[in-house]
């Protein structure tokens, strides 16, 4: 695969800078979120939570609350736990003898984390809904908690009774484990790292919203869900709920944003669902900022022990790997993969022959985690190319140049790598080269250690991180090797209508990613139509009855080729009525622009607006033909995708208030060939605020009893654009040969690049100083004391 | 108790809850679901309005304080046959929303912040927006359009 260092040709409108066609509706206050919609009679669910992390219920006294003003019912776990098919889903059993404890939308007998669920409240108002759940009396039984993840992992407390440890699993990929003792002893230099992944809170800017709404006739049932995976909910709603699953019908409106945090099945849905089926009245429920805090799952939350056998050169040869990680009190939807999304990428971008990475998950007295923007990928990212600046500096070579020396060399893709993955292409030193050059790397290294030497109080650092990740979830094969228990596919119609207009049926459901406008184009240019004749029909059950819906960068390179596929096919089947309408053989045509004309003969031509009328008509039909012109497609994909790029982060670290700023951010990432570069550009915008974010202000903070510090946005430190600058973006391409477009994904990487990238630039900004370690969120606090306990001796950072 | 309004150049007046904030007021009195609610504390800014031209958030505003005020929301910044005002133009034009949730309290605070800094540098408008949180964009494209919009010409009527 040739990689080229610019945005590549543009045929028709893919490859443009098209504006979006969403935007319109979104900026004029017309599109309509969950909380938007006005549903007469509908009633208001609010939750009574645990205050305690870990307690056993000894009563629920619901008499006050069901004598409050407006209250029409109100239950506890107990008088619920009859409406449940089964428990609350976990699709990923990473292991056979993973444990789950049961989960269920409202605890009935043990509370596990603040925020657990212990008795529903329904009125006619939100007001009066939240007042009666104030007066329910719930007694508790405190019990110990596990807090700390190390300390859970040690079964000192378990985190539920039921359990006789908190571990969930252990998994393993350790292909040969000889190979990595051999590299190990034979290391003339090896690296160990221990780094934490803080606890994240996704705090997409919507909270999270349900409402269901039975309908008058048919026992059916509207689910209006803030959600990412309308598809897989209405399944998981079906099967929790004991609803039929082809009564449910679930719409995802306009939804503010994901992130993961959407790609779940939650207690509130379940129990909108269920209560709307008890009381045969719409019920719904808004989530407040601080009960998104606690009841929306959280990210990361790992201990990452890494460690690099390399030579004096700093060549590694082995990569090792173990993790814990922090599931939260309960399984949700794919908590337990997570961390196996980022278990084969741990040698990052390096050519390293012995791997080893072992991982286990820990169940602790804490708001349950989950996939979260990158899901597994960010964290492998940030282990490797932390402990590659580490080895950069042992060694004493530049970062720079270590990578170069372990990078997988562009002639050797397809790479099969040694965690068992086949990389479909890459030119790893070309972005790195693009990036260097964008962000002036040598001029910075002299400023650098011109400030060095003046001793100024201000110190520059410049941080490196080259990445690659694994995306495009994603083949079901794979999935299934991996335990998962659903596949990877993405289905997709295309059909065109009498007046030549397009329509386009997808299963992906997007909530910010701008689909409607990228799918049109895709579809302009195969039929000839304009972007603007082309609707985009998604996010409704009852009109896309089949899909995977959108996560993991999955909603292009899948969900996108199965529209072009169905796009081809409509015209292999156009191909033939218009051959029947010319009188020619269908090879004897060629397509341009929508238009059929007969090679050696281009007056003889028919239009696939016309033809689609006449398909409609139905009247003159090739014998056998059906009527319409509509085709559908469901892709599968051969194998992930593997984006890459190399982000620079340059910081001005204040060595007297620890205060680190965020000057420069440079770019360069491939994600394949590009659909239309503006969205492109803003989703590697976004991603990189989500990784500085991580590296310099977000976490969620607990105190030793499990009591979440930082529920609102005074404690939880989302950024504001008066704390970041702006970016310089640069792209190569190089497209994959795993689908047909060429595309790879764009939605996670500049989250993945960007947390290492900035933090390397700190310890870079402190080495000097002797600062080696730095743990997240780097806070003015943490660098402070960092320079303090290296010029005293005493190591730091932590 | 009764409140009589200004909302988008349209007088409203109601029989509202003493305790009612203004962006319910908006919200589910009148039906103005563009300005949106994503925090309890003031902190994000999606509820962003103007209030006699200045922003204010709704969502730490009674209904009842409004009594007598202009408001504008962002249903009210297109012109009346749907032309879309020029900051928001300028959002579309340098992709400056994503999701769009907090887009229309984005839209209102960089009208009001453009009206007292007409001709701003990067920084003053970085500084200006840090009330108002995106967590899709990562302002950078929201920030574009907040200077686009205030070309000399683009914010004429």
């Amino acid at each position: 695969m040739s990689t080229t260092l610019t945005d590549g040709p543009a045929a028709g409108v893919v490859g443009t800078r098209m504006l979006r066609r969403e935007d319109p509706a979104l900026l004029s206050g017309e599109a309509r979120f969950v909380h938007d919609l006005v549903v007469p009679g509908a009633l208001h669910l609010v939750l009574v939570r645990s205050p305690y992390a870990h307690a056993r219920v000894i009563s629920v006294d619901l008499s006050a609350a069901l004598a409050s003003p407006g209250v029409v019912a109100a239950f506890s776990g107990a008088e619920l736990a009859g409406e449940w098919g089964s428990p609350m889903p976990c699709a990923w059993p990473v292991t056979a003898d993973m444990q789950s404890p049961s989960h269920l939308p409202v605890a009935v007998d043990e509370v596990c984390y603040v925020g657990d669920a212990v008795a529903a409240v329904v009125a006619a108002s939100q007001a009066e809904a939240q007042d009666a759940a104030a007066a329910v009396a719930v007694a508790y039984e405190e019990l110990p908690a596990a807090v700390d993840l190390e300390d859970a992992a040690s079964d000192r407390v378990l985190a539920h009774s039921a359990l006789t440890s908190n571990r969930a699993y252990t998994w393993e990929l350790v292909p040969d484990a000889a190979a990595v003792e051999r590299a190990f002893a034979d290391a003339a230099v090896t690296v160990r790292e221990r780094y934490v992944q803080q606890r994240l809170i996704p705090a997409a800017m919507e909270p999270r919203g349900v409402c269901v709404v039975p309908q008058p006739f048919g026992g059916e049932y509207v689910v209006y869900s803030a959600t990412q995976i309308p598809h897989i909910l209405r399944t998981m709603l079906g099967i929790t709920a004991g609803v039929p699953e082809e009564r449910i019908r679930v719409v995802a409106p306009s939804v503010g944003g994901g992130f993961g945090s959407k790609l779940d099945v939650y207690a509130e849905e379940l129990l909108c669902l269920a209560l709307a089926r008890r009381l045969r009245k719409p019920v719904r429920w808004s989530e407040e900022r601080s009960e998104a805090a606690q009841a929306t799952i959280h990210g990361r939350g790992q201990v990452q022990e890494i460690e690099l056998a390399a030579d004096t050169e700093g060549r590694v040869a082995a990569v090792r790997v173990r993790l814990l990680a922090d599931m939260g009190a309960y399984l949700q939807l794919v908590t337990p993969g997570v961390p196996l999304l980022g278990a084969f990428l741990y040698h990052g971008v390096y050519d390293v022959p012995a791997y080893a990475f072992t991982c286990t998950g820990v169940f602790t007295n804490k708001t349950p985690t989950d996939a979260y923007r990158g899901a597994g990928r960010p964290e492998a990212t940030y282990a490797i190319e932390r402990a590659i600046d580490a080895l950069a500096r042992k060694v004493g070579v530049d970062p720079q140049e270590v990578r170069r020396r372990n990078f997988i060399q562009a002639d050797k893709f397809p790479y099969s790598s040694p965690a068992g993955l086949v990389f479909d292409s890459g030119n790893y030193e070309a972005a790195l080269d693009a990036a260097l050059e964008l962000i002036g790397y040598e001029e910075l290294r002299e400023a650098q250690a011109r400030r060095r030497g003046e001793g100024a109080t201000r110190q520059l650092g410049v941080g490196i991180s080259s990445y690659v990740e694994m995306c495009g979830l994603a083949p079901s094969r794979v999935l299934a090797s991996l335990n998962y228990v659903a596949g990877g596919w993405e289905a997709a119609t295309v059909r065109m209508l009498p007046t030549g207009k397009a329509q386009v049926v997808t299963g992906a459901s997007p909530h910010g990613q701008g689909h409607v406008t990228s799918w049109s184009m895709i579809v302009a240019d195969k039929l000839g139509v304009s972007p603007e004749d082309v609707e985009v029909l998604h996010s409704d059950t009852a009109v896309s009855p089949l899909g995977l819906d959108t996560y993991g960068s999955r909603s292009l390179s899948v969900g996108g080729t199965a529209i072009a596929l169905a796009a081809d096919r409509l015209i292999d089947k156009a191909r033939l009525l218009a051959a029947h309408r010319l009188e020619v053989a269908p090879e004897d045509l060629s397509l341009s622009a929508g238009q059929f004309s007969v090679r050696g003969s281009p007056s003889s031509a028919i239009g696939l607006g016309t033809l689609a009328f006449e398909a409609f008509t139905a009247h003159d039909l090739p014998e056998g033909m059906e009527p319409n012109l509509e085709a559908s497609a469901t892709y599968d994909p051969t194998n992930f995708t593997f984006p890459f790029g190399t982000h620079v982060a340059v910081v001005e670290v204040d060595t007297e208030t620890g205060k680190v700023d965020l000057v420069r951010y440079a770019a360069v990432d491939d994600c394949g060939n590009q659909i239309n570069p503006l969205i492109v550009d803003g989703q590697v915008h976004g991603g990189i605020v989500q990784g500085v974010a991580q590296a310099l202000f977000e976490e969620a903070v607990y105190d030793g009893e499990g009591n979440l510090l930082t529920t609102t946005f005074t404690d939880y430190l989302v950024p504001a654009a008066s704390e970041l600058p702006s970016f310089s973006l640069g792209r190569t391409v190089t497209p994959s040969p795993s689908n047909p477009m060429g595309v790879k994904g764009i939605g996670e990487a500049g989250t993945i690049a960007a947390t290492p990238a900035v933090v390397n630039a700190v310890v870079d900004a402190l080495s000097h100083l002797g600062v080696e370690e730095m743990a997240m969120p780097v806070t003015p606090e943490r660098v402070w004391r960092s320079i303090g306990a290296s010029a005293s001796g005493t190591g730091g950072g932590r | 108790m009764q409140v009589t309004v200004t909302v988008n150049g349209k007088t409203e007046s109601h029989d509202v809850e003493a305790r009612m904030l203004l962006v319910y007021y908006l919200r589910e009195v009148l039906g103005l679901t563009g300005t949106n609610v994503g925090c309890d504390t003031t902190s994000c800014g999606a509820c962003t309005v103007l209030l006699n031209g200045e922003s204010v958030k709704s969502c730490t505003m009674l209904a009842a304080q409004a009594d007598g005020e202009e408001i504008t929301t962002i249903e009210g910044m297109a012109s009346s046959d749907g032309v879309l005002h020029p900051i928001q133009e300028a959002f579309r034009e340098h992709h400056g929303l994503q999701c769009g949730f907090c887009t229309p309290g984005m839209v209102m605070a960089i009208a009001s912040f453009l009206k007292e800094h007409p001709d701003p540098t990067e920084a003053e408008v970085r500084e200006g927006l840090e009330g108002n949180l995106c967590r899709c964009t990562g302002y950078h494209n929201i920030v574009q359009a907040a200077l686009a919009a205030a070309r000399p010409g683009a914010l004429a009527p």
